[in-house]
């Protein structure tokens, strides 16, 4: 992993395209601004971990659940 | 080929039915292969069910039916990775957490299953709005639709 210092107002590029910007600093809150291409999906980690624990989760199904959709399948 | 599945037991399927996802499913990278199986005709879920690992099935659902309005646009990388040029490539499917009671479950609207049909390749991606379409979109919206 590399690991810069950078003071507020500072940046960093990755690659020719995306610029990582110190945008502001307050205790252990660090505001960040980042310029990236549209093809360029950025979004939280705890996101994408959120939707691995989501996928696990969904995979508890019990057997009965066919019959019982079945059953109710009326109301949907 | 056949293959045992989560809910139906031992299914025989076609090669040309597999879809691929290349990165797998988030939570489980190495899995790739998938088939869809339908739960039964008048059903509006299917169970996207891994072709090597029985257990790995998951209930789905089309998202339009539950809301019509959703609606999201992919990035280029991502028409790129699944090879989408048009539309009607894709089929889009939603991972459904069931619960107990049933009217309590709730769909991932946050990270839809993208399925490019003609060269079966798949991805589940993540949605950047996600304050409109929120990882668990209660199900019961759904009561009293069409289906």
């Amino acid at each position: 992993m590399l690991v810069l210092a950078r003071k507020k107002g500072e940046s960093i590029m990755i690659g020719d395209d995306i610029e990582v910007k110190i945008v502001g600093v307050e205790g252990d809150l660090i505001r960040l601004g980042i310029t990236a291409p549209k093809s360029i999906k950025v979004y939280r980690s705890e996101i994408f971990e959120s939707i691995q624990s989501e996928n696990k989760q969904a995979l508890n199904v019990s057997a009965s659940f066919l019959e019982k959709i079945k059953k109710n399948k009326e109301n949907y | 080929m056949k293959i045992n599945t989560k809910f139906l037991g031992s299914v025989e399927i076609q090669e040309d039915e597999i879809i691929f996802f290349e990165q797998g499913i988030p939570g489980f990278p190495n899995q790739q292969k998938y088939v869809l199986l339908s739960l039964g005709k008048d059903l509006p879920f299917l169970v996207l069910q891994s072709i090597t690992e029985s257990s790995l099935g998951f209930i789905v659902a089309d998202p339009f039916i539950i809301n019509s309005t959703y609606s999201f646009e992919l990035t280029d990388t991502e028409k790129n990775e699944l090879n989408i040029f048009k539309p009607e490539d894709v089929l889009t499917y939603v991972i459904v957490s069931v619960k107990e009671p049933f009217e309590e479950s709730t769909m991932n609207l946050l990270a839809p299953i993208v399925i490019n049909i003609n060269s079966r390749k798949a991805k589940q991606i993540v949605l950047q709005d996600n304050e409109k379409y929120p990882l668990h979109y209660p199900i019961q919206h759904t009561k009293g639709s069409a289906v």
